[in-house]
């Protein structure tokens, strides 16, 4: 399935976007994660990225379907 | 209302649209860009949000205020983008008929803000590196 890819912070200069869309058989974000994860080189550990799926905060076990837009969010630091 | 800007943030005018007759109290935060963290100096800051759901979020924390303390009005601005040392990267404003709920809702908005807005910086220090907060991996 195709689902869209927003890169903020750390994750966008790691990976030198801001999105993609990609084809990919993850069942979940964390699936996901681990994929790009390991293409990429992203240096944060899953367990430190949230993820957000269509703008809202998702489990990083939730299901991906075709047509999503996930995000990855890395430690915030507001303020 | 929370609302991510990418133009400074003014603390004159946003206080002023919190003027309410009903209220005694007033208190507001304002989060300056300070010149060293943790020992470094520090030239700038970069902050960058995912804005959708940043505003979100804002906004989730300060319906929580209202529903935790007896507030008359509230509203907070983060901005985003390259700022400079003394800039005004963040503001929130409260009121309510007396200062105790003025207060605890004001340290309750910015903590949690800061805990969980989707918003990051990036420092810039004068030795040239630069480093994106809390993202360090050893």
């Amino acid at each position: 399935m195709k689902v869209t890819v927003q890169y903020f912070a750390l994750l966008r200069e790691q990976r030198g976007l801001t999105q993609e869309t990609l084809e990919t058989t993850a069942p979940t974000p964390a699936a996901l994660y681990e994929e790009l994860r390991a293409r990429h080189a992203f240096t944060l550990p899953a367990d430190r990225v949230r993820a957000a799926i269509n703008g809202e905060f998702a489990a990083a076990t939730a299901a991906l379907r075709a047509g999503d837009t996930v995000v990855f969010i890395p430690p915030v630091a507001g303020g | 209302m929370f609302r991510i800007s990418t133009d400074s943030i003014d603390p004159a005018t946003l206080e002023a649209a919190l003027t309410d007759a009903r209220a005694g109290a007033c208190v507001t935060f304002c989060g300056w860009v300070r010149n060293a963290n943790d020992g470094q100096p520090v030239l700038s800051l970069e902050y960058e949000a995912f804005a959708p759901l940043a505003e979100k979020e804002g906004e989730r924390i300060l319906a929580e205020a209202r529903e935790k303390f007896a507030l008359l009005g509230v509203a907070a601005v983060h901005r985003v983008g390259h700022l400079q040392i003394g800039e005004a990267a963040v503001w929130v404003g409260v009121t309510a008929a007396h200062r105790g709920a003025a207060f605890d809702a004001c340290r309750y908005i910015i903590d949690e803000l800061k805990a969980r807005v989707p918003v990051w910086k990036k420092e810039h220090y004068a030795s040239g590196a630069s480093a994106w907060i809390n993202c360090a991996t050893r």
